[in-house]
């Protein structure tokens, strides 16, 4: 990374007698903080814009000799040359205004910290003790609400422990855009609320909950569930996209409670999305398998013992040509693992973590462009201008959006969008929608390009991208929605590519790895793709598989079916559709339960601890290598700390590389009438198998519906609401309608929402040409 | 030496069409703008700054100076923002003046308008008086229809003028939340800096000044600056409109020169009613610390209130005679101020909530003397500490008639309730005693 030297103007001023130097612009109360000097707050958050609302961080500030004749707030004065500063700790005017307002804030505020969630983490309670009176002179009457109030399924609010200090509301308009929460009424009843006909289901929801400096808000999830002095807090990674959160699980004896965002500021800064935050509840589901399962001869799967299983896999592996089908979730370490054993114990290269529609020119992509970028959230701070191509950052890498979304309310950045409409989160950003590549203009080397994972679905796009990303100069980054898939395509989980970026092809590349491995061969052959190895699986010109983690139908609707006629070795944590075909079923540990590390969409690491100390589960990569010692072809990675540092020593490769593809975008078929071409992606909440078992998430989800273009609404007579078929030869997706910016020849439905799997359904998820009919 | 009354703004009041487009153009109206016009935008704002027109909504900021802070050249619109918000109990100046001469504040704008270069001009006046709303928005129209609005006002220059109302809050009086309310957000105040000046309405450069000094301001450009300076005090120059009410023989609009006193303002409006003694008056409506009989020597200008310990406001003289109970008036002031915290800030919005109550308590006859103490602690949290300066007016009449009646709350307290015949204090004849 080039360091820029910026020239940031610094600026000397004096609190409580101790002289500051801070860069120009910072408020008094932050440089407070670099001296160690804490000023109470409320309405402060150094990633808001100042309020002054609560006036709890109230000080005396004089400058060259002028003093200010009331006391100032100092989270909205920034510092200047020649201030002089005097906090609660040394002037007697600054303590009696903080008393003061600390006094006025707890008249109204109810006394129910021992059953409220806050207790014991709560701003108030903790400085109301640091810097309020003893006792209270209030004699009167409190002020009262009804409680709680649901403001969406998953938020709750208490009004009467609101202190006002409009947390919550800025951080919806200024971070998330969705200013669904405001303050209303006046005086002491003033309130948030919501519009009636619009509760706050904002996919940021869950921040206003952690920022609330009371216990007014709260999530139903976590609400009376637990004190905050009996948990255990452990730093753990999201699991959930490529954004690459830092988050925290908060387990109270052996149970997930909670997840908050961690700070990253590079990163998630202080945020996370709901989807993060709450969606763990599949972690203790009653699907759960927790012993290995065998099938027996009587066609059922029956509970067996470690070795038993242990055994019957590797006897059914021996002697068949195998593949490996990871799911794009799975950690690093475990990637490798699965790497490692397709080559070593399978001696294959047929392995692949694209658990989802894939494409040679894909494979060709990741391997020869994606294993070398190295963009990061903070080009998007830098950009020029910001272009998506096919990816919708607000549902497919919320944190990517509200970077994006940071720097168009800052600056106006300037955001492109290759994209079928414009989503919400794209009117957010101001975004310019484009049709085709082509339309790219401007781009420069400050320019950033973040394509989706659904560029592979229209040939020669990928191939477009990268030719324009080498053109341009413009920094490029590809962004999965999977928060493993960038990890194991560095771990080798792919058929071109072996660890650290190293092309199978490529002699030299195989004898790093050899050596490394301690192995005398290594296969030399490109192997299959997911899509071909499910061929082969079908022809039987594969006769076993190893699968880790995927749903068969984010493939394709053949996938399951394909797969049939195969010994299947399946590692996973739940019942699924696989375990219903498999042979052999090896129950995994989730993310609370393992430690490892997940390369986010960047290629940044973040490693975690187990947050379930006592957990029976393993990780992916030691059952891997029991299975591989019992295969007698040892992989020797029998600890997740093991295969870290073995992953380390290898490091990353930088011989010749994988050529980039070079394929043309193909003229697409114009379909006419009531034909359509389909257009999908997934929205952030919908029924992906990590939301399972959470209701109060699943309610603030948004609604499916039907996306066609003004002119194909009025030629069916329809409007918004009204619903339609959408209609191909397998199946039908009935849907309300929603008029968007599409173009009249296609037709977009939410990928994997309630009513509307359009890969189940349709057999595709873009594409395939459907007809639109009103229902 | 007896003060005369100035009449300039109220002159022709008792013409029967004083309010009339004809009635004000027969009285000289719209001359000096059509002068003001011909001059180059920069000399009016000079001559008004050199006139020593001071802001006559409260503040007594220079009204020149302030437009002299729009910066100029920088390619962006301009407003001009007349704030015509009058709620602050006992203020009842510029609703008469809108009532009986409109034009006079529409002829201001379009002097101040073309010398700020705003092409675009607001009056937000409060809701509730749905009659001056008629009446000015008819004079609006009378002056568009005339020529005097609109399209080339002066030839390449357009003045569109809007008059928009308000819902009826006493926030939207402040500036920044008048501001966020014209623009159609919830009315609280805004984090200053970027003062209007520099991002106001829609986050343009802005001048927000009160209904009286614009419309005293064509009145300077007609008759000049040496006119103006021969009225009133060495930094308090000119004429204004002093606002009596209460307990005196005729109450109403005198249009006095400024640093008047009250003395010779009572003269002329009859005195204290029949049989009755000054106990004690604001000088500028219910935010400014009280006064009492001692300070009816005290002129009535900006420094002169502000040596006395009180500010000049709005100029509205309430008078109350001893019949008042001081502590009834000023819960009855609190609870207005309750009512109208905007719920921004802590202190003002818990403090006013606290203060009714504690003061309602006193009022009761219950509690001790140290409950006294501790409501001017309280009130000295609220005091100075808030966002705007409505709390501070909130706090202004506590502290001043505990600084002058403190004898009088602990009379409350030692009778174990209010001394005082409340009916004796009404204006009309109260039958509330006889029932």
């Amino acid at each position: 990374m080039t360091n820029n030297v910026e020239t940031t103007e610094m600026i000397t001023c004096v609190i409580d007698g101790f002289e500051v130097t801070v860069p120009k612009g910072t408020l008094v109360i932050r440089a407070a903080e670099k001296l160690g000097i804490q000023i109470p707050r409320f309405c402060d958050h150094p990633l808001l814009d100042p309020a002054g609302a609560c006036r709890q961080c109230l000080v005396d500030i004089e400058i060259n000799g002028r003093a200010f004749p009331k006391p100032q707030a100092s989270c909205t004065i920034p510092v200047e040359t020649g201030m002089i500063v005097k906090t609660q700790l040394t002037s007697p005017v600054a303590d009696k205004a903080q008393k003061g307002i600390m006094e006025f804030l707890l008249i109204n505020h109810p006394l129910d910290c021992p059953v409220c969630d806050k207790g014991g983490e709560c701003p108030l309670q903790n400085q109301a003790m640091s810097n309020g009176r003893p006792e209270s002179r209030y004699e009167g009457v409190k002020r009262t609400f009804e409680k709680p109030i649901n403001i969406s399924s998953q938020v709750l609010l208490d009004r009467e422990r609101c202190v006002l200090c409009a947390r919550c509301t800025r951080f919806s308009e200024q971070i998330a855009g969705d200013p669904f929460i405001t303050l209303n009424e006046r005086g002491a009843l003033q309130q948030v609320g919501i519009y009636e006909k619009d509760p706050f289901n904002s996919y940021f929801s869950g921040n206003t909950v952690q920022i609330c400096p009371v216990g007014a808000l709260t999530g139903a999830s976590y609400r009376f569930r637990a004190r905050p002095f009996d948990l255990v807090s452990t730093p753990s990674a999201c699991e959930h996209c490529a954004s690459g959160c830092d988050l925290r699980t908060d387990v109270r004896r052996g149970k997930t409670l909670r997840r908050l965002a961690g700070e990253d500021a590079s990163v998630n800064e202080e945020w996370s999305c709901d989807k993060g935050r709450w969606g763990f509840k599949y972690i203790s589901s009653r699907e759960r398998i927790t012993t290995p399962l065998l099938r027996g001869t009587d066609g059922e799967l029956h509970e067996a013992s470690w070795p038993e299983a242990i055994a019957a896999a590797a006897a059914g592996l021996a002697g068949k040509r195998a593949a490996v089908l990871t799911g794009g979730r799975l950690t690093t370490e475990d990637a490798y693992g699965y790497s490692k054993f397709a080559r070593i114990s399978l001696g294959t290269n047929d392995i692949d973590f694209r658990s989802r529609g894939n494409s040679v020119e894909e494979s060709e992509f990741l391997a020869a462009i994606v294993t070398n970028l190295s963009t990061t959230y903070r080009d998007i701070d830098k950009a020029d201008q910001v272009a998506l191509i096919e990816f919708d950052p607000e549902d497919e890498s919320p944190i990517v959006f509200l970077r994006l979304y940071k720097q168009s309310r800052k600056r106006g950045l300037k955001v492109t969008t290759l994209a079928s409409h414009s989503s919400r989160g794209s009117e957010k950003l101001g975004a310019i929608r484009i049709n085709n590549i082509s339309e790219l203009s401007e781009l420069t080397a400050k320019s950033v390009i973040l394509v989706g994972e659904r560029a592979h679905e229209t040939p020669g796009l990928l191939s477009s991208v990268a030719a324009l990303a080498q053109q341009s100069g413009a920094k490029l980054g590809w962004v999965p929605r999977r928060a493993g898939e960038r990890g194991a395509l560095f771990a080798g989980a792919l058929g071109n590519l072996l660890p650290g970026g190293r092309p199978v092809t490529d002699a030299a590349a195989r004898v790093d790895i050899q050596s490394a491995w301690g192995v005398s061969t290594l296969p030399a052959e490109a192997g299959r793709t997911t899509d071909q190895i499910l061929r082969a699986l079908d022809r039987s010109e594969l006769g076993a598989v190893v699968v880790g983690g995927v749903d068969p139908m984010d493939i394709s609707s053949e996938a399951l079916t394909s797969m049939l006629n195969s010994f299947v070795v399946s590692l996973e944590i739940s019942h699924s559709a696989m375990t219903a075909i498999a042979d052999v079923v090896l129950p995994v540990a989730t993310v609370i339960e393992k430690s490892g590390s997940y390369l986010n969409w960047e290629g940044r690491t973040r490693a975690f601890d187990r947050a379930l100390e006592d957990s029976l589960t393993r990780s992916d990569v030691r059952i891997l290598s029991m299975l591989a010692d019992e295969m007698k072809r040892p992989i020797n990675l029998p600890t997740v700390a093991a295969t870290a540092r073995e992953i380390e020593s290898l490091g990353h490769w930088d011989g010749a590389t994988v050529t980039a593809p070079t394929q043309s975008l193909a003229p697409e078929v114009i379909p006419t009438g009531n034909q359509a071409t389909l257009e999908s992606w997934r929205l952030l909440l919908d029924l992906g198998t990590l939301q399972q078992g959470e209701e109060n998430l699943a309610g603030t989800a948004r609604p499916a519906t039907v996306v066609i273009s003004a002119a194909r609404a009025a030629t069916l007579g329809v409007v918004d609401g009204n619903s339609v078929s959408v209609t191909h030869e397998r199946g039908t997706i009935t849907l309300p309608v929603a008029i968007g910016d599409i173009a009249d020849e296609k037709v977009w439905v939410p990928r994997n929402s309630i009513g509307s799997q359009s890969i189940v359904t349709f057999g595709a998820g873009r594409g395939v040409l459907v007809t639109v009919v009103k229902a | 030496m007896t003060t005369q009354l100035t009449p300039v703004l109220s002159a022709f009041w008792d013409e029967e069409d004083s309010y009339t487009l004809a009635g004000y153009q027969r009285n000289g109206g719209y001359k000096a703008s059509a002068k003001a016009l011909k001059m180059e935008p920069d000399d009016v704002i000079n001559l008004v700054k050199d006139s020593g027109l001071r802001g006559r909504g409260g503040a007594g900021f220079p009204t020149g100076t302030k437009w002299s802070f729009i910066p100029q050249g920088d390619n962006k619109e301009h407003y001009l923002v007349v704030n015509a918000d009058e709620s602050e109990p006992g203020t009842c100046k510029d609703m008469p003046l809108l009532m009986a001469n409109p034009h006079s504040l529409i002829e201001g704008m379009i002097i101040a308008s073309y010398a700020i270069r705003a092409n675009y001009a607001f009056i937000y006046i409060r809701g509730e008086v749905v009659h001056v709303v008629r009446r000015l928005q008819q004079a609006i129209d009378d002056a568009y229809q005339a020529g005097l609005l609109g399209k080339n006002v002066k030839k390449g220059y357009d003045l569109e003028l809007v008059l928009h109302v308000g819902a009826g809050a006493y926030i939207c009086g402040e500036e920044t939340a008048l501001l966020d309310s014209l623009e159609g957000f919830r009315g609280q105040p805004r984090l200053r800096p970027p003062f209007p000046a520099i991002a106001g309405l829609y986050a343009r450069p802005t001048v927000v000044n009160n209904v009286e000094s614009i419309a005293s301001v064509p009145a300077i450009i007609a008759n000049g600056v040496e006119w103006f300076q021969k009225m009133g005090t060495e930094k308090s120059k000119g004429f204004t409109l002093y606002s009596l009410s209460g307990h005196v023989t005729n109450p109403g609009q005198f249009e006095a020169p400024l640093g008047i006193t009250l003395r010779e303002l009572l003269e002329m409006s009859g005195g204290i009613r029949k049989g009755h003694t000054l106990k004690f008056w604001t000088p500028g409506g219910s935010s400014t610390p009280l006064f009492t009989a001692e300070h009816l020597d005290v002129p009535l200008d900006y420094e002169g209130v502000s040596a006395a310990g009180s500010m000049l406001g709005t100029k509205a003289l309430q008078i109350f005679d001893e019949t008042t109970c001081v502590l009834r008036a000023v819960l009855r002031w609190t609870e207005f101020y309750k009512h109208e915290s905007c719920g921004k800030c802590t202190p003002c919005r818990e403090g006013t909530w606290w203060l009714v109550q504690a003061m309602k308590k006193l009022e009761a006859g219950e509690g001790t003397t140290a409950d006294l103490d501790k409501l001017i602690d309280l009130t000295n949290n609220i005091a100075g500490r808030s966002f705007c300066a409505l709390a501070d007016g909130a706090a202004s009449p506590i502290l001043s008639s505990m600084k002058y009646f403190r004898d009088e709350y602990q009379q409350h307290l030692d009778q174990g309730g209010c001394p005082f015949d409340s009916s004796a204090s009404t204006l009309f004849t109260s039958t509330a005693g006889n029932e």
